[in-house]
C-alpha cells in the first residue's frame, strides 16, 4: 500500500461525512463512457473508460475439440494481461496474482450466469465447437480495475460476430451476420471497498490503497429477479456478518443503476 | 512494373490518414496514440525511475528498456499474449531507434521504459510505435535533442510504395512474393537513420529510391507529431 497514513486519515474523515474527494458519495460511479468495435481484427472488441480508467477487451473465435465431459458447449477462455503500461505498479513478466484473480472472477461472472449460450456453440456434435477468447487489457489504472474490465469483457462479447467457416476452417477477417449466442443474463460486477467502516464503490487507485478489504460481487438477472453468479473477498481484514449482509444488499441497489447507466451507453452505439 | 495501382487507391507516395495524440494514459509519466489507417499503437513512458537489480544500473547515465507487444486480438489470427520472439526483436530495435535522441546522462542509475502496444494491426505497426514512443518520450519531458519518426516503405511489384498495407506486404506474381517491405527511422532534424530492416528482394537503386521516399514521408510525420505534442495541455 503505497498511501501516507495522513491521506488515509483525510480520506476517512471525507467518508465520515459521507463525503469523497472528487465529490462524490460512497456509492457513486464516475461516468462511464463505451467505445464499440475498437479493435477491427476482432470478432467483437470494446474500449471502456469510467473515469480516468481504461480497459480493452477483444473476443477472437476459433473452433476446436470440446471437452469430453461437454461435448456440445462451446469453450470460454478469459486472460487479462495486467500491461506496465497501465500503472508504474505493474511490472513485465509472467502473469502477477492480481492478473489471475481478475480474469477469473469476469469469467465466472460471464459463465455463471448463461450470458453465453454455450449449446449454441457446437458446430459438429462431441467433434467440434466454437471457442472464445476473450482477453482483457487495462490501459490506464486508475481504480476498480475488476468491475471496468467486467464491463468492458460483456460489451466486447455483445459486439461479437461469429466469423465464416469453412469445413473445420475459420475465415478470419470474413464475418457472418451471425453474432455470438448470448442471452439477456448479462452479468456485472461491483466491487465494494471497505475503508475504515465505510463501504466505497468504483474507488480510485488512492481509494483502493486506503481500503483494508474488499468483496466483489457478479449480479444477472434472470426472468425479472437478480442474482449473484460470482463472489469473492479480497483484502487484508475479515467482514462481519453484519457487514457482508448491508454489501449485498447495496449490491443489488446499485446493481440497477449501473445496469442502467451501461445499458444507456450501450443503445447510444 | 506490374503494381501500377495500388489496393486502397492512395498514390504511390501517399501514406494512408495519420492521426497521433498525446497524453492518453493519465497514469504514465508521458503517453501517446498514433495510427496509420488501420494500424494503431499506443505508447506510455515511465521514468527516469530508480533501476534494480542494482548491477544492471549505469553510473554514468540513465539507460532505457523498450518492450514492444501486440494486444492478442489486433490482429486476424488471435496472437497468444505475452511477448514472443517477433515481439522481442522489435523491442530491440525500436530501442535502438529511439536511443540516439535521448540524453540521460542527468539521471544517472535510472531507468526510463517505454511501452508500445499495437491495438489494431494492419503493417507497418513497429513504425506506428516508434511515432508513439518518440511523442510519449517527449510529453514525459525525457531531454532530447530531436524527434524520431518511421514509416515503412515498400517496393511492390517493381513500384515504391509508401506506407505499406496487409495486401500489398503479400502482394505475389504468379505465386512469387515480389515484395520488399523496409522499415525505416530518421532522426527527424538531423536527418539520420535510426532503424533500418528489410526482408524481401531489391536492387540497389530502388532501395535508395525507397529511403528518399521515407525521408519524404518521415518529414510529414515531424510536423504531425509537433501539432500533437504543441496541443498536449
Amino acid at each position: 500500500m503505497e498511501i501516507s497514513e495522513l491521506t488515509k486519515r483525510r480520506i476517512l474523515d471525507y467518508l465520515e461525512k459521507g463525503k469523497r474527494f472528487d465529490g462524490r458519495s460512497p456509492l457513486e460511479y464516475r461516468d462511464i463512457s463505451i467505445e464499440l468495435d475498437y479493435s477491427k481484427n476482432a470478432e467483437g472488441s470494446a474500449r471502456v473508460k469510467v473515469g480516468d480508467t481504461e480497459v480493452v477487451a477483444g473476443v477472437k473465435l476459433s473452433v476446436g475439440k470440446p471437452y469430453t465431459d461437454s461435448p456440445n458447449s462451446g469453450v470460454l477462455v478469459t486472460t487479462t494481461e495486467l500491461s506496465p503500461m497501465a500503472s508504474e505498479r505493474f511490472e513485465p513478466g509472467p502473469p502477477a496474482i492480481f492478473s489471475v484473480e481478475l480474469a477469473r472472477i469476469v469469467d465466472r461472472g460471464i459463465r455463471e450466469s448463461g450470458f453465453i449460450d454455450f449449446e449454441k456453440l457446437s458446430v459438429k456434435e462431441g467433434e467440434l465447437v466454437w471457442m472464445i477468447n476473450l482477453d482483457i487489457y487495462p490501459i490506464n489504472d486508475g481504480g476498480n480495475l475488476i468491475d471496468v474490465s467486467a464491463i468492458a469483457a460483456v460489451a466486447a462479447l455483445s459486439e461479437a460476430v461469429l466469423p465464416k467457416l469453412e469445413g473445420d476452417k475459420v475465415l478470419f477477417g470474413e464475418l457472418t451476420t451471425k453474432k455470438l449466442p448470448l442471452t439477456d443474463k448479462m452479468p456485472l460486477s461491483l466491487t465494494f471497498y471497505k475503508i475504515g467502516k465505510h463501504f466505497v464503490l468504483d474507488p480510485t487507485t488512492e481509494e483502493e490503497d486506503a481500503s483494508e478489504a474488499r468483496l466483489t460481487l457478479a449480479i444477472s438477472t434472470d426472468k425479472k429477479e437478480d442474482f449473484i453468479n460470482a463472489l469473492q473477498k479480497g483484502g487484508e481484514d475479515p467482514f462481519t456478518i453484519e457487514e457482508t449482509n448491508t454489501i449485498i444488499d447495496n449490491a443489488f441497489k446499485m446493481h440497477k443503476k449501473l445496469k442502467e447507466l451501461f445499458n444507456k451507453e450501450m443503445k447510444k452505439k | 512494373m506490374t503494381y501500377t495501382k495500388r489496393f486502397d487507391g492512395r498514390k504511390f507516395d501517399e501514406m494512408r490518414e495519420i492521426e497521433a495524440k498525446v497524453g492518453v494514459i493519465p497514469r504514465a509519466d508521458g503517453s501517446a496514440y498514433f495510427a496509420f489507417g488501420d494500424t494503431k499503437a499506443i505508447a506510455a513512458v515511465y521514468g527516469p525511475r530508480p533501476l534494480h537489480p542494482v548491477f544492471l544500473q549505469n553510473p554514468e547515465k540513465g539507460i532505457i528498456r523498450v518492450y514492444y507487444d501486440m494486444l492478442s486480438f489486433s490482429v486476424n489470427e488471435r496472437k497468444k499474449p505475452g511477448p514472443a520472439r517477433r515481439s522481442m526483436e522489435i523491442s530491440y530495435v525500436t530501442k535502438k531507434a529511439l536511443e540516439p535522441i535521448i540524453n540521460l546522462s542527468a539521471f544517472p542509475n535510472t531507468v526510463t521504459d517505454v511501452f508500445i502496444n499495437v491495438i489494431q494491426a494492419n503493417a507497418s505497426t513497429r513504425c506506428a510505435g516508434i511515432n508513439a514512443a518518440s511523442m510519449a518520450l517527449a510529453q514525459a519531458g525525457i531531454p532530447m535533442t530531436d524527434l524520431v519518426g518511421a514509416v515503412s516503405v515498400g517496393f511492390v511489384g517493381g513500384a515504391i510504395a509508401t506506407d505499406v498495407i496487409k495486401e500489398e506486404e503479400d502482394y505475389e506474381e504468379d505465386g512469387e512474393k515480389m515484395v520488399s517491405d523496409i522499415a525505416m527511422a530518421f532522426l527527424l532534424r538531423s536527418q539520420k537513420l535510426s532503424l533500418l530492416q528489410l526482408d524481401g528482394k531489391i536492387d540497389s537503386e530502388n532501395l535508395k529510391k525507397a529511403i528518399e521516399a521515407a525521408k519524404k514521408a518521415c518529414a510529414k510525420i515531424y510536423e504531425v507529431q509537433k501539432k500533437a505534442l504543441k496541443e498536449t495541455k
